[in-house]
Order: structure tokens, then C-alpha cells, then sequence
């Protein structure tokens, strides 16, 4: 299923057994498949128009007031458009809002460069307190709602419109603070997020059939991180690989290295967008342009690795 | 309004001014002239306005002001501190190593702060997400809030605005300090806001003008006018900054933040007697 037919779907559920859940767009309801949610809750489901800097002041505001405010729009529009709305009236006055971020990275396909976020996990890592999750696939999601419904303070949940790649399925169980280990191996790590998952666990059983034994663990939470997990994987593995839909500066690759730099230094290379803008093309045109292909996955470990 | 009770209010004003001075004298400088220039409508709503407790500072379905311009919680502080809220001696800590009171409004800092403000038109759209959480839950409150007129230079005033009469929000009362200067100097000079009362209109408000922003009177009369509209309230506030004592006001725009030396804050505190 789509990830926004689930997300509008999950929140239809929460909005019911919840009176304070409140969710507002900013004129992308149509693209973010939210519109439904208007016709049941006319008064909780509402348009601010194209105003994300006052939908954002707004949610924080409504959660001062005792809501919960859900906020949804493309990626960079819900990051760096409101990066000082986010650590200001959210962060800082220690408000309560969800962050439903659509469209991440290359997902923003024919939008090009403009609407193409790169940066935004690297923006709102370095505000204290903020969550932030880049979701792998749609019964993640189905799962990060649920889980994190209850959970005060800022939530920035990182999705894109469409299907991904299904890396879970009805019984997975999503836990904020630990990072997935999707496969066990000893020679390599491959440390993913959000839809690069699916790539990582395909990277993985091609390198199988040549022998080479891959760990490979999604940190879909990569703030607060889970370091035990990394440096667990570090101290056998000795070397990885990231890959993510994103700058590699300032997202995951930058959170691993932190991490292994002060409790487990290991050589990690990084696979995901050279510090470079975007442009327009579809998923998988971007994908191999930018290196970011299940190839490109195997290729790196095998290097690392002196094959 | 009887005479008794605005003489009431007048001194008051003076009590929360001698406030506002002693606070920031106690860290040698700050936030004078927009401090100063909001005390009258701070006092009125905080003695006569707002239904608050202040036994039960988080009351629910309790109006609230929100401080848009926050870097005038000097002035709120006062204010609080007179209704006891906070004590007066605290005030004597502003801006001070681990103090509760900075110098731009913390809501999870000082008791009686209902927002946190201070990065300039982020707390009117905060206003209007609580005016608009209050016409769900229903609860009848009225949310007051102040802005600067330097600080509608930001984009994100006009934003809330237009939301704020596009959902109706009748129970949301803004007031503009329109003292006509910012930090850099006279508004005239950096960005023009003639006809800010027409500006407010033009975005869906019932717009009302103070001539004189200090008045008691003439502002209370604004308010209970405008609750009886049935779209968001702009109250324009024609003040003057550094308000009450002559030798900050006659500092013009530079009053924005300035100290006073002892022998200055002996002089201002006469004035207020």
C-alpha cells in the first residue's frame, strides 16, 4: 500500500479514539492523500493554506493549549522552511507536535531541486531533544504512528507518498530507541535508513552468493540513536557501509561516525547524496546517478573488503 | 469606567513602571522602551480582563496572553509579580545565571507565562493555533496577544492573520504596540507601516484605533467592543516607547535597550512618584 494511504488511514483510527489529535495541512492534502480525513473531522482535520511557518506556529500553540498537533507537508517545507518555528515554539518551548514529512530526498522525483531535501534530517539533528525517524517501509509506518502517539515532544517522521520497497510485514513491532538488525553477519555492516533498507537487505543476499557475510541493521530512529546496537555491530565487523536518502553529510553516515568515532572507531564509507542539490527524474534514474543502487551497495562493501 | 477605578489603575501603571525599572537597573540594561510602552494594556488585562487564577496559573479554559514581542517580558514580569505570581524580589534576578526570568518570555520558566516567545511573529501564529484550539474544546476563552510593529515586518504576522479571520476566530483580541520605532530606528525610516489600521482590516480583522495606546480607558472600551465582533480583533495602540519616564523616551529608538546609570535611576524612579 502507499505510505500516505496509510498514513491517513492510521491517523482516521487515532483521530477516533483521541479528541485532541488535530492535523493540519498546508495546501498538499491532495498530494498527501490526507483530504479524507476533513470529511470526518471537520473541525480537527483543517488547511492552513501555504503558510508552513504558521501551521507550525500554530501546532505549537494547539499543543501549549492541551492538543496534539499533527503537521504535514513535502520534506523541505516541513524542515528548513521551519527550521527556527521547529526549534523555537516546538523545541525549545518543549511542545508536543508530529512532523509528518512527505516526499523525502529523491522521492521528490519531477519535483526536482527545489522540493529535493537533502539536508533536512542534518538541519534538525542539531536541535536538542527532536526525534527523528526516517521510515523504511508502509507497516513501519503503520507502526511509528501507533508507537508514537503518546510521545511528548517534537517527532519529525521522515515518509515518502508512494510504495517502497516491503522490507517488514503485519507482524513487525517498531521500537523508538533500537535500530532493526535485519541480518547477522561478521564481515561487513551495512547501516541504512529510511527506503534505502530495501537495497541494503538486496546488497546483502547478492554478497551471500559471493561469500561475503554482511550485517546489515536500519537505524530508522537516528535521533536519539541506538548506540549499543552500532557499536554491538562496530566491535565485530570492524568496517561498514551507510546508505541513505540523504546528504551524507549531517544524516546517517554523520550519526554512525559520531558514534564509532568516540566508542568504537571502525572505517565507514558512505553511500547516499555527495553533498550535491537535486533534480528532476524519476527514483531509480536518481538512484544510479547518485550512486545509491543495490550495485553500488555491493560494489562499496566488496571494496572495503579488497575484492 | 469609574473615576475611582481608573485612578486605581493609574497607580497601577506607576507601581508595575517602578517595577520595570528596579528589574532591569538590576542587570544594568535592557528591553526599556518596549517594555515601558505596554504596561497600561498589560495591567488592564492582567486586573480586569482576563479570566485567570492565579492559585491555579494553568486553569483550563483560562484566557491567555500570549507576549508575541518577547523581548518585553520585563514588562510581563512586573505584572506578574504585582499579582503574585512570581515574587517582587525575583524580579531582581532577570537575566541572571539560571534565573526564571530571561529576557524574552519562557512558559516553562515563569509561572504565569502562557508561551514561550521571542523569535518575532512565531507567537501570534501560537495565539492562533490556541484561539483556534479553544473554539474546538469549546471552553469560551479569549486569547489576547501583543505584537511589536517593528516585529508585522515579519512575514509570518500576515500569515496568522490571514488564518486567524479565516477560521473565524473571534475569541482572538491582538493588540499592536505602535510606538512607531523598531531597533534600528523611526519605522519611517526602515520599513514603512503607514495605515496599520487598514493593513489588519485588509486581512479580516475588526479593526479598532487608540489614540492614545495609554489610556485606561479608551483601551478597555476597545476590548469590550471588540468582543462582540464576530471576527478576529486588532487593537492599535497608539503608544509612545520608553513610556512614563522622560529621559528614556526622549532616547528615542535607542531606548530599545539601554541602561541607566545609578544617579538616571534615581531621577526615573522620582518621576514615577
Amino acid at each position: 500500500m502507499e505510505m500516505r494511504k496509510v498514513l491517513c488511514s492510521v491517523m482516521e483510527e487515532l483521530m477516533h479514539k483521541d479528541e485532541n489529535i488535530v492535523f493540519m495541512d498546508a495546501d498538499l492534502a491532495e498530494a498527501n492523500g490526507t483530504m479524507p480525513l476533513r470529511d470526518i473531522f471537520p473541525e480537527r482535520a483543517f488547511d492552513v493554506g501555504i503558510s508552513e511557518q504558521n501551521m507550525a506556529g500554530m501546532a505549537a500553540g494547539m499543543s501549549a493549549y492541551g492538543m496534539k498537533p499533527y503537521i504535514c507537508t513535502f520534506t523541505p517545507f516541513a524542515s528548513r522552511r521551519i527550521c527556527d518555528q521547529i526549534a523555537i515554539s516546538m523545541a525549545y518551548a518543549k511542545q508536543n507536535v508530529k512532523i509528518i514529512a512527505t516526499d523525502a530526498g529523491i522521492a521528490a522525483e519531477t519535483n526536482g531541486g527545489t522540493h529535493m531535501s537533502f539536508e533536512d534530517i542534518g538541519v534538525l539533528r542539531s536541535i536538542p531533544s527532536i526525534t527523528i525517524i526516517d521510515v523504511v517501509d508502509e507497516f513501519q509506518l503503520r507502526e511509528v504512528l501507533y508507537k508514537t502517539v503518546d510521545y511528548k515532544g517534537v517527532v519529525y517522521i521522515r515518509i515518502v507518498r508512494k510504495e517502497t520497497a516491503k522490507v517488514f510485514d503485519e507482524n513487525y513491532k517498531f521500537n523508538l530507541l533500537k535500530a532493526d538488525v535485519l541480518k547477522e553477519g561478521k564481515d561487513i555492516t551495512i547501516f541504512s535508513t529510511g527506503i534505502m533498507t530495501g537495497f541494503a537487505v538486496e546488497a546483502a543476499a547478492i554478497l551471500k552468493e559471493q561469500g561475503i557475510d554482511t550485517e546489515v541493521i536500519s537505524v530508522h530512529t537516528i535521533k536519539p540513536i541506538d548506540r549499543e546496537t552500532i557499536v554491538n555491530s562496530l566491535k565485530k565487523t570492524k568496517k561498514a557501509v551507510t546508505i541513505e536518502n540523504h546528504n551524507v553529510i549531517g544524516g546517517l553516515y554523520s550519526a554512525i561516525a559520531e558514534v564509532s568515532c568516540s566508542e568504537s572507531p571502525s572505517y565507514i564509507r558512505a553511500l547516499g547524496v555527495q553533498d550535491h542539490f537535486g533534480e528532476v527524474g524519476n527514483m531509480k534514474f536518481l538512484r544510479e546517478k547518485y550512486k545509491m543502487a543495490t550495485e553500488d551497495i555491493v560494489d562499496e562493501c566488496k571494496k572495503m573488503l579488497g575484492f | 469606567m469609574e473615576k475611582q477605578e481608573i485612578n486605581f489603575f493609574e497607580s497601577k501603571c506607576k507601581e508595575v513602571r517602578r517595577l520595570i525599572l528596579k528589574e532591569i537597573h538590576s542587570i544594568g540594561k535592557g528591553h526599556y522602551g518596549g517594555s515601558l510602552s505596554i504596561v497600561e494594556v498589560l495591567v488592564l488585562l492582567y486586573n480586569k480582563e482576563m479570566n485567570i487564577d492565579v492559585k491555579n496559573p494553568k486553569m483550563e479554559g483560562r484566557d491567555r496572553l500570549v507576549l508575541s514581542k518577547g523581548h518585553a517580558g520585563p514588562a510581563l514580569y512586573a505584572v506578574l509579580a504585582d499579582k503574585g505570581y512570581i515574587t517582587k524580589e525575583e524580579l531582581l534576578t532577570l537575566n541572571k545565571g539560571n534565573t526564571n526570568l530571561p529576557s524574552h518570555c519562557d512558559m516553562n520558566k515563569t509561572n504565569g507565562v502562557d508561551m514561550t516567545t521571542g523569535s518575532l511573529g512565531q507567537g501570534i501564529s501560537c495565539a492562533v493555533g490556541m484561539a483556534k484550539a479553544s473554539k474546538i474544546k469549546k471552553d469560551n476563552a479569549y486569547i489576547y496577544c501583543i505584537v511589536g510593529d517593528g516585529e508585522c515586518d515579519e512575514g509570518e504576522v500576515w500569515e496568522a492573520a490571514l488564518a486567524a479571520s479565516s477560521f473565524n476566530l473571534n475569541n482572538l483580541i491582538v493588540f499592536v504596540d505602535y510606538n512607531k520605532m523598531q531597533l534600528d530606528g523611526k519605522l519611517e525610516d526602515i520599513i514603512r507601516m503607514d495605515n496599520m489600521d487598514k493593513k489588519w482590516e485588509a486581512f479580516g480583522f475588526f479593526v479598532q484605533n487608540v489614540k492614545d495606546g495609554h489610556d485606561i480607558e479608551e483601551i478597555h472600551e476597545a476590548i469590550e467592543k471588540g468582543k462582540k465582533q464576530n471576527k478576529p480583533v486588532a487593537i492599535i495602540l497608539n503608544t509612545v516607547k520608553g513610556k512614563g519616564i522622560s529621559l528614556i523616551e526622549s532616547a528615542g529608538y535607542k531606548n530599545h535597550s539601554m541602561g541607566l546609570t545609578d544617579e538616571q535611576f534615581k531621577k526615573a524612579l522620582e518621576e514615577l512618584k
